[in-house]
């Protein structure tokens, strides 16, 4: 109690302070605002500020949200929505030219540009038609989603598959979410399209692999094997290297996956081995410095290094597998990347849990796949705009 | 400090009574499933649906209810990944408002959850929305945020990717969140005003979907937070997050302990009765293996121990013995916790088939259903005379016509 006490008074002696004029300053303070609830106080203060300031501290309250984190956008997403509240039980209209024009404006936060495009939905159901088919490549995924859903039921209601196939085609190109995908890839592929799904969501299909190393009892997981050593010293491990494995000697050989999801089935491809863990080894080459998202699909524990550097680790086995389901935000370098997956089975006998396999993609935030320089498509899918 | 101890007490002598009639968080205001001076309908027709409000989303969470207004949260998006706090006059029906936020940790659930699993709660003056996302959002009551809690990326890997669905409860100035999983787990205290964490504590690394349960304080013990897990069931001081007794026999991770007249009973292997003594020490009542709960929460009252199986089955127990007196199909399936006022059952199944069952000495009688006719999934709310329940789409409150 003396701590929270303690962290009170701390709190309160250095709060920032919101002058009654300073719109800014308010949106600095949620801009600001840090993790575990240590400036609520303040932050509340700016949301009461920005409130009183009306309809004038809308747009440069949106245009806040730019780059700011989580948390900050749902400060700032809740004093939006007390402002708009008020406006609208004052009888006062929200100013809708320049709102309609912040929406188009891909410069602005995703979150904020929909946010303000919900708000004036409310009023305008017509803003869906004056907008959205404009979105296919946009920067937010959820406008993109709309888009994309606008085109499968163009192209669906068509009774001429050969005038489908384009709409599809384009619907293809924005898509970003797997159901969306699944049902154009599906429609493609009924007209005899080729589709590349693994490519349009980024996946990395060619892998080197090597094990089974010990894992039973899940102790494995805290072991660094040899390609963990390896690491530690240089930022990718020795591709001809032998290690000691869980029964023999063991080395590193080539993997790949046609799956349409990027899977890499070890239990079907190579072996079920119960209790053991192997490590898998790819590169990606970027031809410049970037943010990025790996992101993983597996049923099994594991940990990632990307270039040498623990990115993220997580030991939980059989609770499901799917698309995307776990996010790491990297940042690659210019040139060779490396990304080493260390992936583990467990014991348990249960028919749910004899999967061990995994599914790793690279794309931005959106979720649009990014592809390694080499490749002669572009480096991102669909996405119209680098960002 | 004595202006502190000053401001403390005189902000204490402030707080908000406990209103009888308010319904403020997972299985009521005492956390188990007894709507106390409550007296429902129990002929439910269409004529007893006094209302129904559309629901943006989906939801698993359950209503609370504070004052004339009524509290939901829901989940939207592709993701999941869009969280919603909505207010409605308990009177009308009508949407007072809606807040949204976007959700800062992972939204990956099993098909059958979704990101609003957990309830609501409510001190009173706040309410406190919690998703399986570990967001944790303090709205006053007019939906002006006072804080928020991203324990998802606080703590990245208290996470599962099936889902998470405990509910948190408050006890004084403390709400009492519990997050585990396989890969971290831990509960905590956060203060209601600041939204600044009082205690943390490292909690059993193993998946848990159950609430935490209150043992409401005596003349000689303050009241305690109940924690269960896989290992059992840990008693803390809602305060300081102290331990003050382990009950160490294992119990299930997904329906939750419940407290009746200062004893617990616990989903362990079927159902056990301990009794807490003074010095922090518990005595083992009773266990029965043939009432065995399912998702279903178990529910005590007037000496019945009430369990409900995944398949309909509700059994009644004997609590002085354990002893099992009767069982009653119902019909379908069911994830809610029953509640129980004036002496009757209210249970809904996944189909939206609402039953009133009276209890009597050897056996259950349905008095009457209703059928809904939408997916329920959600624990019910009760408060001033009326019966409120959810599905993804809509919120009901179910009432004597006036």
């Amino acid at each position: 109690m003396r701590l929270l006490i303690a962290g009170i008074l701390l709190t309160t002696l250095v709060l920032p302070v919101v002058r009654a004029d300073d719109t800014p300053g308010a949106i600095k303070v949620l801009r600001e605002v840090q993790p575990g609830a240590v400036d609520s106080a303040a932050a509340r203060d700016a949301v009461q500020h920005l409130r009183a300031a009306g309809s004038q501290a809308l747009l440069p309250l949106l245009q806040g949200f730019r780059d700011a984190s989580p948390l900050a956008v749902n400060w700032m997403r809740n004093a939006f929505e007390q402002i708009a509240d008020a406006e609208t039980k004052a009888g006062r209209k929200l100013p809708q030219p320049e709102l309609e024009a912040f929406v188009r404006d891909q410069n602005q936060s995703p979150f904020a540009r929909r946010l303000v495009y919900e708000t004036l939905q409310r009023s305008d159901p017509g803003i869906e038609d004056r907008m959205i088919p404009d979105m296919l490549l946009d920067a937010s995924p959820e406008f993109r989603r709309d888009a994309v859903a606008l085109l499968i039921k163009e192209a669906s209601a068509l009774p001429d598959a050969a005038q489908a196939t384009p709409l599809y085609r384009e619907a293809f190109n924005g898509a970003v979410h797997e159901d969306q995908v699944k049902t154009i890839a599906e429609a493609l592929r009924r007209n005899n399209e080729e589709v590349d799904i693994q490519k349009h969501f980024g996946f990395l299909p060619q892998w080197s692999i090597v094990g089974p190393f010990d894992n039973k009892d899940g102790k494995g997981f805290a072991v660094a094997y040899g390609p963990e050593l390896d690491i530690n010293a240089s930022e990718a491990p020795d591709l001809q290297a032998e290690y000691d494995g869980q029964t023999d000697k063991v080395r590193w050989q080539p993997i790949a996956t046609t799956d349409d999801y990027g899977v890499v089935d070890i239990a079907k491809q190579i072996e079920n081995f119960k209790g053991s863990l192997m490590y898998a080894n790819t590169t990606w080459t970027s031809d410049r410095e970037q943010q990025a998202e790996i992101r993983l699909g597996t049923p099994n524990s594991w940990k990632l290094w990307v270039n040498g550097k623990l990115v993220f680790e997580r030991e939980e086995y059989h609770r499901s597998s799917q698309l995307d389901q776990y996010r790491v935000p990297v940042t690659l370098k210019a040139g060779s990347n490396t990304l080493l997956l260390k992936i583990c089975q467990n014991e348990q006998t249960q028919d749910w849990a004899q999967r061990y396999q995994y599914q790793v993609r690279i794309c931005n935030s959106t979720g649009s796949a990014l592809l390694p320089s080499t490749s002669t498509a572009r480096s991102e899918i669909g996405s119209g705009v680098q960002r | 400090m004595k202006w502190i101890i000053t401001f403390l007490i005189l902000t204490a002598a402030t707080l908000p009574t406990l209103t009888a009639a308010d319904w403020r968080q997972f299985r009521g205001n005492a956390a188990n499933s007894v709507a106390t001076g409550e007296t429902l309908p129990t002929e439910l027709s269409g004529d007893t649906i006094a209302w129904k409000t559309k629901l943006p989303g989906r939801g698993l969470s359950g209503p609370i209810v504070v004052g004339g207004q009524v509290f939901v949260s829901a989940s939207s998006g592709y993701a999941q990944d869009r969280l919603h706090v909505i207010s409605i006059d308990a009177a009308t029906g009508n949407q007072q408002w809606e807040r949204e936020f976007i959700a800062t940790g992972r939204t990956l659930t099993h098909d059958k959850m979704c990101n609003a699993t957990p309830t609501m709660a409510s001190d009173g003056q706040r309410v406190f929305a919690f998703f399986s996302s570990n967001d944790l959002i303090c709205l006053d009551l007019a939906g002006n945020l006072q804080w928020f809690r991203g324990f998802g990326s606080e703590f990245p890997n208290a996470s599962n990717s099936l889902g998470m669905s405990s509910s948190p409860v408050v006890i004084g100035r403390t709400v009492i969140v519990q997050v585990e999983s396989d890969a971290e787990s831990f509960a905590c205290g956060v203060d209601v005003e600041s939204g600044a964490t009082i205690w943390h504590i490292a909690r059993p690394r193993a998946a848990n979907w159950t609430s935490p349960s209150i043992l409401p304080a005596t003349d000689q013990q303050a009241a305690l937070v109940l924690l269960q897990s896989s290992k059992g069931l840990t008693a803390v001081d809602p305060i300081s997050g102290a331990i003050v007794w382990d009950f160490d026999q294992g119990a299930s991770t997904i329906p939750s302990a419940t407290v009746d007249s200062g004893s617990i009973v616990i989903p362990s292997n079927g159902l056990t009765a301990i009794r807490p003594a003074r010095d922090n020490t518990f005595e083992q009542l009773w266990n029965s293996s043939s009432i065995s709960p399912g998702t279903s929460s178990p529910v005590v009252v007037d000496g019945w121990a009430f369990a409900l199986n995944s398949a309909g089955v509700l059994s009644a127990g004997d609590t002085k013995t354990g002893e099992r007196l009767w069982q009653l199909r119902l019909r379908g399936s069911f994830s809610s916790t029953p509640i129980t006022a004036n002496g009757y059952l209210y249970l809904f199944n996944e189909d939206g088939n609402a039953f009133v069952v009276k209890p009597e000495k050897d056996k259950g009688i349905i008095v009457s259903e209703l059928d809904l006719a939408e997916k329920i999934l959600c624990s019910p709310g009760a408060a001033n005379g009326a019966l409120y329940v959810r599905s993804d789409e809509h919120l009901f409150k179910i009432a004597e016509r006036q």
